[in-house]
């Protein structure tokens, strides 16, 4: 017998299923007062520093539909790339959002700050991004993507450079619409399909 | 270890399957390419930070949160409880463990849920804690009935309460589902089975544990949770930029 490691293994992920919001989003089910204080309304208090954008979108199953109970988690740096844990990180930046797709339309907003850029291990620094995490029925084991931005130099991102199709790489960047607004489709399955990551 | 450190790399084996046929809405949801890995970086490192200020005095106790103490909710009254460990067989201090639940019928608080059992006037079916300073969480509240749902012709749920686990870093991010022990449920259900290696599945069924049952008042259940761990090793490459 070899000596035996001192690891544990991960917990196995399941589905969130189809009543998430009730765990987590308390007022997209119908329940504003449940908590005090309900987590993740915003990545940002008022008065934070930096370009304040929205970014809508839907989440589309391999058929075209867009989710109507898809829920969505964020997590980003300040404008100047800090986290905010971070020694000098803006104190209005929290950086998490939880959001969900509308139940009608199935769209979602985040209005947030436009990321700066954060360090890597590869001797580079990483372009803007915005990381997303996706739970709903269905999804087995929660999906981690990230939202890049179409008006910022995404030349040598470590993460990018690593998509050898380069067409795919476009289903990471959000597209500018208008004055401090971006688009951001997020497809599960098929046609265009969003590169999923194992970060 | 420090927040920055780099996350071990999710071990996909022991995750259920993305694409099941048996679990028929996974069939449009599931990607089909593979993922595209990298290692971690800041961006999944660091995570968000919820403090205790925040919180009520009912959260973790969902016999009485949806009342906020005026009445309890009905069913079989119990402790579920345990510890927040990563990779490396460390507690997971101060984070936040959040459940949510059908009540005792089988009925969630949501208005897509239709099933004929009623809703509980007083039970919403979520709670919501912080670990200690040993990674130790505990909620309050009822056993939640089975409940049927629509995918094969007559599917049902095992009693099971969904959990959400933070960590220190948003990467380490995870939700799952907590069974109960001796539940002849667990062996039909299609959501359970999208884990293929039985030895994981059983790591989700809690036991019932009379160590932390009170005589008179409530039964306990143990589940503790496994989040990646970080490396740790004396050569570390610097991120850049921090
Ligand atoms: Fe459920």
């Amino acid at each position: 017998m070899v000596q035996s490691l001192d690891v544990l293994q991960e917990t196995p992920s399941q589905t969130a299923g189809p009543y998430v919001h009730i765990g987590l989003i308390q007022a997209h089910a119908g329940m504003e007062n449940y908590y005090d204080e309900e987590l993740g309304q915003s990545p940002i208090e008022e008065g934070a520093l930096g370009e304040v954008i929205e970014i809508t979108g839907s989440v589309y199953d391999g058929t075209g539909w867009a989710l109507r109970d898809a829920l969505i988690e964020s997590w980003q740096p300040d404008a100047q790339g800090k986290f905010s844990k971070q020694d000098g990180a803006d104190p209005k930046v929290h950086g998490y959002c939880r959001f969900a797709a509308d139940a009608e339309t199935g769209e979602f907003t985040l209005r947030t700050v436009k990321p700066g850029r954060v360090g890597s291990r590869y001797g580079v620094m990483q372009a803007p991004h915005i990381s997303l995490w996706i739970v709903a029925r269905g999804i087995n084991v929660g999906l981690q993507t990230r939202i890049y931005f179409d008006d910022e130099n995404n030349a040598g991102d470590p993460l990018l450079s690593r998509i050898e199709q380069t067409p795919r790489v476009q289903t990471l960047i959000a597209k500018k619409t208008g004055e401090g607004k971006y688009r951001f489709d997020i497809r599960l399955q098929g046609d265009g399909e969003t590169v999923f990551l194992d970060i | 270890m420090r927040d920055q450190d780099a996350l071990m790399p999710r071990n996909r084996d022991i995750h259920p399957v993305p694409y099941d046929p048996a679990y028929k809405t996974s069939v449009p949801r599931s990607p089909k390419w593979a993922l595209v890995s990298m290692e971690s970086s800041a961006s999944e490192e660091f995570g968000p930070a919820f403090g205790h200020n925040k919180f009520g005095p009912h959260d973790n106790n969902l016999i009485l949160n949806y009342t906020r103490g005026e009445a309890p909710a009905v069913g079989e009254r119990i402790l579920m409880h345990g510890r927040v460990l990563d990779e490396n067989n460390r507690p997971v201090r101060n984070t936040l463990v959040e459940i949510w639940q059908a009540n005792a019928g089988g009925r969630y608080r949501h208005k897509k849920d239709g099933y004929l059992a009623p809703l509980d006037p007083n039970f919403g079916g979520c709670g919501r804690t912080m670990t200690d300073e040993n990674g130790y969480y505990e909620f309050l509240t009822i056993r939640p009935g089975a409940y049927p749902w629509p995918n094969r012709g007559n599917d049902w749920r095992p009693m099971h309460i969904h959990v959400s686990v933070f960590g220190s870093g948003f990467g380490q991010r995870l939700i799952t589902q907590m069974y109960f022990e001796g539940d002849p449920l667990i062996n039909h259900c299609p959501i359970a089975a999208t884990i293929k290696d039985r030895s994981q599945l059983d790591r989700l069924v809690a036991p019932l544990d009379f160590s932390k049952s009170r005589p008179l008042d409530f039964l306990a259940y143990k589940f503790d949770i496994v989040l990646r761990g970080r490396r740790q090793t004396m050569f570390e490459n610097k991120l850049e930029g921090l």
